[in-house]
């Protein structure tokens, strides 16, 4: 018998009347917490769980749980205010199904692909796991092994989890799921400034004349910092607000200019308005000459899909995509002299008088800019053009590094810039924007972790979307995700994903504080301590490390991600996993175990208990029997010390609300590359973009490309996908918190009322949304906060009973491997 | 009472147990590969009964239906019933004084604008049960507990 989602719920109902029968009523004779002691919170600081703005949160803990949270009045980031998603973190914890055991398919009491989900002991999961990875490692060696990670993990997860993979079991075949979600920022500031991460900071928000919001809907996703930019908006008369997307969200609230633009002509807009600049006359020329090269970038490049594909038959340049040849100024003006104003208007759709307020933004020398972005620019096929683009107006002009003037792309998760960016849990990266590929800089990671020279291997891994194609094609085996919903998140999980986890060849590990999709899709799951049941560190969207500490236990064996990562370390001697020739050379390393090698280390390990905190819990620490947050933070901050990635000593963090990088003589920064404000600039240089060897910026020429996939006859509506403000990316959290569940339980399909009526379609009605790939059922929503223009529809991937990336097209831009989650072609039809 | 409890919500484990080998519970039963028929959209709760707050920092949930209303950049429409000047022609909840303090902690004349857009922090509630319930206990709940155990 097959029970509907609805009669679970009335299951559940039942228990929760239960239990509110069995709760007593108030004994207390007055209606007033009399004693004092009674009557006190424990107050605490610690980040955020959820987006990347990362705003302190006063945590409240009682008796040992957490009791209360909200907004930390000290924090220069949130002055005391939270989202409606941190006004509940506290419930995060309690879900009444958190993971409490390992799980592990079985039948007849042994392994089985198919068998049913059964408790084991953390033993028992840690010697299935090690029996797979060695007997996959035998066979194929390191790279069928594979890990995804997330930006969610804190810094000293991720970079234990880099080391295990890098240096424990020689693969690159790590990745976060911030590739779905950053990649193309990445890129893009790698490519144009030759340093990841943004020159400015927060503070911008209470300086800048003009807000630019290209793809990014911060009403929803960045609400904290929404409520600084609507708090600008509206104290100073002056201050504008242009908001492009391709439909029309709660950030049109605040615009002066909104406008909503044709998906993928965004490259067009950006490129007009430079032209506009240029035409204008309102290049700022002193500082193009001394601070700005020119460069053209490849064309023709792609689609990143399977190389089989049509289109990556067609593209010319996939394979040299990043490729880019140098210019002069004159050369970029032809070459964007094309694009005006009319001609961008006429591709878009915006309305040119619009497209003149926004050039001029841009254009008036008196006006302080701000530009914005997040998934519209990021989740694009041509995102890194994008953020070159936008990069290139605030260079043309010279509006950048300074208070106001910020080219600024927001970051989704806690700690995507923190981890996954600054530990580098990518394919491609090590610590503090080194590369796997550059030899010198893998001696660097061998020598700060103290292994045999050649263990880090250069070969880049895997990305995330390459990640599934190998699992589907049987040739990744092991695979472990750790705190993401990957089988949720994933682009086309009918074709890629759920065929990946579910090959009979696989064994695939998923740790999580809840019975996600991607544990339903699993063959073993981990249980899960998160966020305040362990002790750590997120880096938020403006460089700012931000620590906390264990402030409650987790339920029953739950444990946190590094510990999983640690214990499972143990599990392996060298002798199984490094090659023999190394070996033979570093005898001392020979019957060690990865633990030993990777983690104690005497580096790691070199700070003892004595210096755990007293006040606070500490599980790893208290298992591994040295204080193992300090030490490996301490380790890592080795990376980037001197290296204009400068962390300040472990327990400063602890003390303060965050300090923002480089922190140099107990200094954070909160403008790079100007002098007076950076202290990497040398004297005299004025501006300094130190990324690139001679200190200049790199201005692109970039053409309009089209995306992978187009409405057509058959298919004829544009499909984009994204988030709504209630929840946190796939759901597991938020809708389990009662009050964020019932604001937002469901996905609905937003849809133009014309849309609608011409296929038969009122609002409520339920629909079949389908793509080439996948359908989902869904119902109609024609009013609410998100309006497309007509050819366009919009669902939210939160929910798991609807999973919309069955739909999705799994194209990416072929410089950052992130995948464009806002344009694919689907059809709708009454169900 | 206790092992009423205990009887109900074992119950509950084995009905969700005995029902598919899943684990997915958002989805319910369902397999991954499936689709079933999608909810039906829930009305908005509208009785204006106020409810406890598990702690006093939480941001109140809106009692009734806010479908349709105007807040951007022309007018504000919760503001016109629970501003400051507005309460007692409209006996509406006046915002909480927190609201008047702009981003450095000074009290201002009106509602700070860093505090406009209301639905960032208060959201309406749809008449919907909850698919997994949560075992957040309130500080209420643990002072009572504690006064039980003496």
């Amino acid at each position: 018998m097959k029970l509907t989602r609805r009669d679970v719920v009335k299951a559940q109902a039942a228990a929760a009347a239960a239990s509110v029968a069995g709760i007593s009523l108030p004994t207390q004779a007055t209606n007033l917490i009399a004693s004092s002691e009674d009557n006190r919170i424990q107050w605490d600081k610690a980040p955020c769980r959820f987006c990347g703005t990362g705003c302190s949160v006063s945590v409240g803990t009682k008796k040992g749980k957490v009791v209360a949270t909200h907004g930390d009045q000290l924090a220069p980031v949130n002055r005391g205010l939270n989202c409606i998603k941190g006004y509940f973190l506290a419930k995060i914890l309690y879900g009444r199904d958190r993971l409490t055991q390992p799980m592990l398919r079985k039948r007849n009491g042994k392994y089985d692909k198919n068998g049913e989900f059964t408790p084991v002991s953390w033993d028992e999961a840690f010697d299935i796991m090690a029996e797979k990875w060695k007997a996959t490692l035998k066979a194929k060696g390191p790279d069928a092994l594979g890990m995804f990670g997330s930006g969610q993990w804190t810094v000293w997860e991720g970079y234990a989890a880099s080391k295990l993979m890098k240096a424990g079991f020689r693969t690159n075949n790590i990745e976060p799921n911030a590739r779905h979600c950053m990649a193309s920022a990445v890129a893009g500031f790698i490519r144009t400034f030759g340093i990841d991460e943004p020159m400015g900071c927060y503070d911008d928000l209470e300086h800048a004349d003009a807000f630019v919001l290209w793809g990014s809907n911060m009403a929803e996703m960045h609400p904290i910092l929404w409520t600084r930019l609507t708090d600008r908006r509206l104290s100073y008369p002056h201050v504008k607000v242009a908001v492009l997307s391709t439909f029309e969200h709660r950030s049109f609230d605040l615009a002066d200019i909104p406008m909503v633009f044709k998906p993928q002509t965004d490259l067009i807009i950006a490129n007009a308005i430079a032209n506009y600049i240029i035409q204008n006359n309102k290049v700022n020329t002193d500082f193009v000459r001394q601070h700005v090269n020119f460069r053209k970038g490849m064309t023709d490049i792609g689609y990143g899909l399977r190389p089989e594909h049509p289109l990556e038959q067609k593209a010319k340049n996939a394979a040299k995509a990043g490729a880019s040849e140098g210019i002069d100024f004159d050369t970029y003006a032809a070459y964007v002299a094309d694009y005006t104003l009319e001609y961008a208007a006429q591709e878009s759709g915006v309305p040119l008088n619009r497209l003149q307020e926004l050039a001029e933004l841009y254009a008036d020398p008196n006006r302080k800019v701000m530009s914005l972005w997040t998934m519209g620019v990021n989740q694009h096929t041509r995102g890194v053009w994008m953020n070159n683009l936008i990069y290139n107006l605030h260079l043309l002009t010279g509006k950048i590094s300074e208070p106001g003037n910020s080219p600024f792309s927001l970051t989704g998760q806690p700690s995507a810039c923190g981890t996954a960016r600054e530990v580098g849990t990518f394919a491609h990266r090590l610590p503090a924007d080194l590369v796997v590929a550059n030899e010198k800089h893998r001696r660097f990671a061998e020598d700060i972790w103290r292994i045999p020279e050649g263990i880090i291997p250069g070969k880049v891994g895997a990305h995330a979307v390459l990640h599934n194609r190998l699992l589907k094609d049987g040739d990744m085996n092991c695979y472990w995700v750790q705190v993401n919903n990957n089988m949720q998140a994933a682009p086309n999980m009918n074709e890629e994903t759920y065929p990946g986890y579910r090959n009979p060849d696989n064994f695939i590990v998923v740790s999580d504080a809840y019975p996600t999709v991607t544990c339903e899709a699993a063959d073993l799951i981990l249980p899960t301590a998160m966020w305040v049941e362990k002790e750590g560190a997120y880096g938020n969207a403006e460089r700012r490390t931000q620590f906390w500490y264990q402030l409650t236990q987790a339920p029953g064996e739950a444990k946190s991600d590094l510990w999983q990562l640690m214990e499972f370390s143990k599990r392996f001697l060298t002798d199984e996993v490094w090659p023999q020739d190394i070996l033979d050379a570093n005898p001392d390393y020979r019957g060690r175990t990865l633990f030993d090698v990777l983690y104690r280390n005497g580096n790691v390990d070199r700070f003892g208990m004595d210096e755990v905190n007293k006040d606070y819990g500490n599980h790893e620490s208290e298992d591994f029997g040295f204080y193992v947050q300090k030490g490996l933070f301490e380790e890592y901050a080795q990376f980037g010390r001197d290296h204009g990635h400068d962390l300040a000593p472990f327990e400063r963090y602890h003390e303060t609300r965050g300090l923002r990088w480089p922190v140099v003589n107990g200094k954070e920064t909160q403008w790079r590359y100007r002098e007076g404000y950076d202290p990497y600039v040398e004297p005299g240089r004025g501006v300094q973009f130190y990324g690139k060897p001679d200190g200049r910026a790199i201005i692109f020429a970039l053409p309009y490309e089209p995306p992978a996939e187009s409405p057509d006859d058959e298919y004829d509506l544009w499909l984009s996908t994204g988030r709504v403000l209630e929840h946190w990316h796939s759901g597991s959290m938020t809708q389990r918190v009662p009050e964020l569940y019932k604001a937002v339980p469901d996905a609905l399909c937003y849809m133009h009322p014309e849309d609608a009526r011409e296929r038969g379609l009122r609002r409520g009605d339920e629909i079949k949304v389908t793509s080439r790939r996948g359908e989902i059922r869904t119902r109609v929503e024609t009013r609410g906060r998100n309006k497309p223009p007509k050819g366009l529809v919009f669902v939210p991937w939160f929910d798991a009973s609807q999973l919309i990336n069955k739909c999705t097209l799994d194209a990416i831009d072929p410089i950052s491997k992130q995948t464009d989650f806002k344009k694919c072609a689907v059809k709708i039809a009454k169900a | 009472m206790k092992k009423l409890l205990a009887l109900f919500s074992l119950l509950a484990v084995f009905t969700l147990a005995a029902a598919e080998p899943q684990v997915a519970n958002l989805r319910g039963p369902l397999d991954l590969t499936e689709e079933e028929e999608a909810p039906r959209m829930a009305r908005e709760v509208n009785d204006d009964i106020r409810t406890d707050r598990d702690y006093p920092m939480a941001a109140p949930t809106i009692p009734h239906k806010i479908d349709g209303y105007q807040i951007d950049l022309k007018a504000n429409k919760c503001l016109s019933c629970h501003n400051r000047q507005r309460v007692e022609e409209s006996q509406a909840v006046m915002v909480s004084v927190t609201h008047f303090m702009n981003r450095d902690g000074n009290f201002l004349a009106d509602v700070s604008p860093n505090r406009y857009f209301c639905t960032q922090c208060h959201a309406s509630q749809l008449d919907v049960d909850p698919l997994i319930d949560n075992d957040f206990v309130s500080m209420d709940e643990l002072f009572d507990r504690a006064a039980e155990s003496h």
